[in-house]
């Protein structure tokens, strides 16, 4: 059991949110959480990643808000949700990272108008907590995987312990996608 | 080659404070299972990570009917500072006098750092070591490991 490295637990299923073809050699698989700073920091370097790797490879994002740390994280996962129920996940998951100094209640609701999304059904699965237990399995399916903290990476179902920078993870998923 | 006693072990009792006038014994857990994280400072940014996710799982721990306890060599106001910043629910023992004395009985103290490894234990309602397992020092590891001790642990009471 020691020598186990600490592999996805979940395999990509129909329920997560997928950028990238199916047929891609390399699976990126984020556990993050919108309120930690370092996974701000990731979101740039991941869409750099994305660019320069094309093709070879597939991005899923997985909530891990770590909610005692972070009071809105929990709040922003069930609004990108939300707003995936809608069509929009993406485009709320990149807003929030884009403007995370600002999260809160009032910038959740400006982006859901932004995002022109019909504003009474996202309040509605808000209030409602409708995604919360998509959260909550989120992250027991990463807490299961050793996700150790946010952001947590897992290149085709290995943990990623490397450094998080773009050259790194370029060089790493190019060898991945020859492998 | 580690030094972390092993599984079957019995685990050593101890009785360390937590905060400036409380004290937690091993022996208090005794009916429960127990999670002993050795961790190596406070406020080192791994840690904070690993203990943060521990923290978030305290409900999952208690549905096998476990507490989860970190120990390192800090001192109690230091813990407690720790512990408000970072709004943590699980007890940190403060293993400072005699200095690692908990962690040398479990193995896992380093005597050229002058703190313990990252080491985690697993012990059963009966307080033998059912799990252990040392992380390299600047890997944090979550708590995959943990969940899987804890359910052989339930499954095969159960």
């Amino acid at each position: 059991m020691e020598d186990e490295s600490p592999s996805l637990a979940v395999p990509v299923n129909a329920q997560d949110h997928i950028q990238g073809l199916e047929s891609a050699p390399v699976t990126l698989v984020e556990y993050g959480d919108y309120e930690c700073p370092h996974c701000a920091a990731a979101y740039p370097i991941i869409k750099a990643v994305q660019k320069k790797s094309g093709s070879k490879l597939r991005f899923v994002f997985r909530n891990f808000p770590l909610s005692y740390m972070h009071p809105f994280a929990q709040l922003a996962a069930e609004a990108a949700e939300a707003a995936g129920a809608q069509g929009k996940f993406w485009e709320m998951h990149d807003a929030i990272y884009e403007n995370q100094e600002s999260l809160g209640e009032e910038m959740i609701e400006e982006l859901a108008q932004k995002l022109k999304l019909n504003i009474n059904r996202f309040n509605g699965d808000i209030n409602t907590h409708k995604f919360k237990e998509h959260v909550r399995k989120d992250f027991l399916g990463g807490a299961k995987s050793g996700v150790n903290g946010t952001p947590s990476l897992f290149i085709n179902g290995e943990r990623f312990d490397e450094s998080l920078d773009e050259d790194t993870l370029v060089a790493f998923i190019r060898q991945q996608s020859l492998a | 080659m580690s030094t972390a006693l092993k599984p079957g072990t019995k685990a050593p009792d101890f009785s360390l404070p937590s905060t400036p006038d409380q004290q937690v014994s091993l022996s208090e857990f005794k009916g429960r299972n127990v999670i002993l994280v050795f961790y190596p400072a406070d406020w080192s940014p791994v840690c904070g990570d690993q203990l943060a996710v521990y923290n978030e799982l305290a409900e999952v721990f208690e549905g096998y009917n476990a507490s989860l306890i970190g120990i390192s060599c800090d001192g109690v106001w230091c813990h407690n500072a720790f512990s408000h910043d970072r709004k943590y629910h699980m007890p940190l023992l403060s293993d400072f006098e005699p200095k690692g004395a908990t962690a040398r009985a479990y193995g896992v103290y380093r005597e050229k750092d002058g703190h313990s490894e990252r080491a985690i234990f697993v012990i059963d309602t009966e307080g033998v070591i059912r799990w252990s397992y040392v992380s390299p020092m600047g890997i944090n590891p979550g708590a995959d490991g943990i969940l899987k001790a804890l359910e052989s642990l339930t499954s095969k009471a159960a």
